[in-house]
């Protein structure tokens, strides 16, 4: 399998604070990665950083064997343009910690609009999609209504199926249960193990939740100050952790891995 | 009284003139709040500084000087434009250089998360202000226009000096013919008040349909 994304030497700073650091990754098509590791260790930034929320300082980033941030030009590789960066977008979602739905659309026409407007499919089309996903997010009965009449478990799940009616090859999952209350967790985590084990969509997610962690991911990458410190299957993360900061880590978190 | 009140005719058609002024002055109004508010927050210099003269003129200068000039000092370099339209033109523009801070503020404070949103969708700057941010904003403008419609409706009282028969021009008129100067006045004052309450109303009515089913400055909280 052909590596779908590809950091080579990235760094990004933000003022003083040097997020990433030289960080070298390769993701397989179809891999599902979960990536942990404390706050403020750059795990968020590498997502962001795919959906071209944030700029890279150096290095190259590639998504489906192009350069997301640079573009060819005359043989010259130059800073990518916005047009560039349209294309590139294509093939990639986006879920937010804070679920960003539009507050000014039902949940329904969250998830057809985009679809309308980006994909140029007829309203119709649109509909058709939006109720196939909304049936596999569990969502049927509130389609109608608007995001800030659902509870928080339910507006993630809407933003779910909105990202997904993009059809990208990569979806990226920020935290995304970080926001809601214990008791709604687990009802977008069910979505996203289902997702993981009936696509073949290539899934990074940034989490807190171990257990999560351990079922979803096919490879499991530790961060701490800007670089992975190890990367390997869930089974050998979690249980037998070969570095000492990942062991300090998951020591904090022993009460979810067991 | 009763002398003052004869004159109901000329009384109503004042009021259909200054409810004209003002309809139309509220058409320039919005249109120019929108074109300067959203060239605030262009990508190019160029525009937003072309904004910002523009704001600075009309906030910074008599709307009644500026309807002078339009009515009587345009016409020397060739310029004619007819009472009414140059009324409209001043109130208009001055009004929609306040409305478009009102655009500018509603824009900025839609939250960053909805522009990263759109960015995540892959819509375009266009499609982004269009579809997502412009629709949030437009109910958080709509209590500042519903001040700015008040503010022009009083405004268009000027429009009674450059010959228009406007309310204030018919109690003018009124006064000149009976040699009363209370009565005439306090009858269009009440009438200016009972206009200005129903453009409140009329508002309320907007303001309510705008935010029908939604929850916008809330929205996107847990």
């Amino acid at each position: 399998m052909n590596n779908i994304i590809q950091f080579e030497n990235v760094s990004k700073s933000f003022g003083d604070l040097k997020v990433l650091n030289k960080l070298n990754l390769e993701v397989k098509d179809g891999e599902k990665l979960a990536l942990i590791g404390p706050s403020g260790s750059g795990k968020t930034t590498i997502l962001r950083i795919l959906m071209t929320l944030e700029t890279i300082d150096d290095g190259f980033v590639s998504v489906n064997g192009e350069y997301l941030w640079h573009e060819k030009n005359n043989g010259k590789i130059i800073p990518a343009s916005e047009n560039h960066l349209h294309k590139m977008r294509n093939h990639i979602g986006m879920v937010f910690q804070q679920f960003n739905l539009f507050p000014h659309l039902t949940a329904i026409e969250n998830v057809e609009q985009p679809q309308i407007l980006i994909k140029k499919r007829t309203k119709p089309e649109a509909k058709e999609k939006a109720e196939e996903l909304f049936n596999l997010v569990g969502l049927n009965d509130k389609k109608d209504h608007y995001p800030h009449e659902l509870s928080g478990g339910q507006q993630q799940r809407v933003a779910i199926a909105r990202a997904l009616a993009m059809e990208p090859k990569i979806m990226l999952f920020d935290e995304v249960t970080s926001a809601l209350d214990p008791e709604l967790v687990d009802e977008v985590l069910t979505v996203l193990r289902k997702l993981a084990s009936d696509t073949d969509t290539t899934m990074l997610t940034v989490t807190h939740e171990m257990n999560f962690a351990r079922e979803f991911a096919d490879r499991v990458l530790f961060f701490d100050g800007g670089q992975i410190v190890e990367s390997g299957k869930p089974e050998n993360i979690f249980s037998n952790p070969a570095e000492k900061r990942t062991k300090e880590f998951l020591k904090k978190f022993i009460n979810n891995v067991n | 009284m009763n002398e003052v009140l004869a004159f109901y005719p000329m009384l109503i058609d004042g009021t259909i003139v200054t409810i004209q002024l003002t309809v139309l002055g509220a058409i320039v109004a919005l249109v120019i709040s929108f074109i300067v508010g959203l060239s605030r927050i262009s990508p190019y210099k160029s525009i937003r500084v072309a904004a910002i003269i523009y704001l600075e003129f009309f906030r910074g200068s008599s709307a009644l000087v500026q309807m002078f000039f339009i009515y009587f000092v345009l016409p020397m370099w060739g310029i004619y434009f007819d009472a009414i339209t140059a009324g409209v033109i001043a109130c208009g523009c001055n009004v929609g250089a306040y409305g478009s801070e009102a655009v500018r503020g509603a824009v900025l404070a839609v939250d960053k998360d909805q522009h990263e949103a759109s960015k995540a969708l892959n819509y375009s700057n266009y499609e982004k202000y269009r579809y997502v941010i412009i629709p949030q904003a437009i109910p958080i403008m709509i209590p500042t226009f519903g001040n700015l419609l008040i503010e022009l409706m009083k405004l268009t009282a000027v429009c009674s000096l450059i010959t228009i028969t406007d309310l204030t021009f018919v109690a003018q008129i009124i006064r000149v013919q009976t040699a009363l100067t209370l009565e005439p006045f306090l009858v269009i004052l009440v009438v200016y008040f009972i206009i200005a309450s129903v453009l409140v109303k009329i508002v309320d009515l907007i303001a309510k349909k705008f935010s029908k089913g939604r929850n916008v400055m809330t929205a996107g909280d847990k």
